[in-house]
């Protein structure tokens, strides 16, 4: 069959396989090798994007239910060449080693701040608590979510006011 | 790599268009809401539709809203939009319990209301919630609509009396002042199944000194309930006096008539001794918050 979606932005037509996930879709016949598949049960998160707005594990919907959407993924993230604020908190407080989970993470980290502007560490951890890192420890997933709340535009006053100590 | 087997995909447009839908590709064919359980079934083969009826982009079906003293909630409503819902969270906290230990925030952005109560899964929290508030689930077919209550919805695992060319479109709450309503989970981790839980409601006749019970409802999940309630510890409960000792003797009689089966998310005796706590528990919490006492 025949699907067209927007993905960050760009207009895609293929012709697919109904059964075939969105997670291959996306990487197979977009080569959108960002997001990852890391599992068969839904359950580690790494396949996050946005599907008109909202995260979606994309390993566990077809692609041609996003026929006529809007996607977003983590290569939709940077805007202009500049990344977006989460991926630089991912960087300046080792966010990730590896790097599966990462994806995931920041899709899920950029809707919780767009939400929430400035999270308690318990939303933080509430938010990501469906996906795996087997890496960090989440510790420093939780601390580049902070950074990022803290340097985004909004979130401090001009003179700073708002914006949480950050120690990176 | 687990991936569905060949499968055709439709999309229905109208509650209508759907029940033409199904008509037309017969039982073979299945409704696809959020598509949580239903996808992982198909991939591990479990499911084997010839096509899904994407219900998704039917309009109407994904409201929230009083009418008359009725909570109606559509079967496209997702967990994340009922935990969302003040409106619900209102009349029955126990919705907000629930949804807040269902799965995780990503699964629940997707995740229908109707999709949990049609899957059946012996372990789905809210057939155990809309089982202990009484709801009635409203089932539409070509011929008309029919009103079911919940506590006969499901006929065993996997199994509810929706045929194969209906359409679960609503479920209906009756709302009563001055009950409480709460619900208690045991997972092995965050956003996992329940290992056991149960949701209580109940309302008290505040006529003399003690309060008493003028009516009670309890749900239990992943332990084997007939038709995911606790009738006995209800029948218990009505008449007696609000105390720590009747919710611990109707978590007793809850556990006593609950047949939990042995699993990789623990042994049956463990089970049991879990539904008699978390059914005292969210008895406890229930009646705290009927007197007001709790938020
Ligand atoms: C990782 C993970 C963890 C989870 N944890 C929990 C948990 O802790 N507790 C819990 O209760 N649930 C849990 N779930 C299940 C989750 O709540 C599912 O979303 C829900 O069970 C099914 O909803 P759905 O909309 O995705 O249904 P679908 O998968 O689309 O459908 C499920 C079944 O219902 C049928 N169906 C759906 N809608 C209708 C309708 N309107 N009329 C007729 N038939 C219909 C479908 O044909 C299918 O047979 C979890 C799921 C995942 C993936
Ligand atoms: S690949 Fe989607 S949850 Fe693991
Ligand atoms: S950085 Fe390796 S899994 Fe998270």
């Amino acid at each position: 069959m025949e699907i067209t979606m927007t993905v960050n932005g760009a207009e895609y037509t293929r012709d697919v396989e109904p059964r075939m996930l969105l997670i291959h879709f996306l990487r197979d016949e977009l080569e959108l090798t960002g997001s990852h598949w890391g599992c068969d049960t839904s359950n580690c998160g790494a396949c996050v994007i946005w599907l008109d707005g909202a995260p979606l594990k994309s390993c566990t919907a077809l692609a041609a239910m996003a026929g006529g959407r809007d996607i977003r993924t983590v290569e939709g993230l940077e805007r202009d060449g500049e990344l977006d604020v989460v991926q630089q908190g991912f960087i300046a407080c080792h966010g990730l080693q590896c790097g599966f989970c990462t994806p995931g993470m920041m899709m899920t980290a950029r809707w919780l701040l767009d939400r929430i502007p400035d999270p308690a560490d318990a939303e933080i951890r509430e938010a990501i608590s469906g996906q795996i890192c087997r890496c960090t420890g989440y510790e420093n997933i939780v601390r580049s979510v902070r950074w990022a709340a803290a340097h985004s535009r909004g979130a401090a006053g001009p003179d700073g006011s708002g914006a949480h100590e950050v120690t990176v | 790599m687990q991936v569905p087997s060949h499968v055709e995909y439709e999309r229905a447009t109208s509650v209508e268009h759907a029940l033409e839908l199904l008509a037309r590709f017969g039982p073979e064919s299945r409704v696809l809401a959020g598509g949580h359980s239903l996808i992982p079934m198909m991939k591990l083969r479990l499911a084997q539709p010839e096509t899904l009826i994407d219900i998704n982009g039917i309009s109407g079906l994904s409201r929230i809203a009083m009418e008359g003293d009725e909570l109606r909630i559509g079967a496209l409503v997702r967990h994340a939009q009922l935990l969302d819902s003040a409106l619900a969270g209102e009349h029955f906290p126990v919705l907000h319990d629930a949804e807040r230990v269902i799965a995780d925030p990503i699964v629940r952005n997707w995740g229908t209301i109707g999709g949990s109560l049609c899957q059946a899964d012996p372990s789905e929290d809210l057939s155990a919630v809309f089982g202990a508030i009484r709801a009635t689930a409203v089932i539409q077919g070509r011929d008309g609509a029919r009103a079911v209550p919940v506590r006969e919805f499901h006929l065993g695992p996997y199994e509810t009396v929706v045929a194969p060319d209906e359409l679960l479109t609503e479920l209906r709450v009756p709302i009563r002042p001055g009950g409480g309503s709460a619900y208690e989970k045991v997972a092995r981790r965050v956003g996992d199944w329940s290992v056991a839980a149960a949701g209580a409601v109940i309302w008290l006749d505040p006529a003399s000194g003690t309060p008493t019970v003028s009516e009670a409802g309890i749900g239990l999940a992943a332990v084997g309930a007939g038709h995911f309630v606790a009738e006995e510890a209800e029948d218990f409960l009505r008449g007696q006096p609000v105390s720590d000792e009747m919710f611990a003797r109707a978590g007793q009689i809850a556990a006593e008539h609950c047949t939990p089966s042995a699993d990789q998310r623990g042994p049956a005796d463990y089970k049991r001794h879990l539904t008699g706590e978390l059914t005292t528990r969210a008895l406890r919490r229930a009646a705290a918050r009927a007197c007001g006492q709790e938020a």
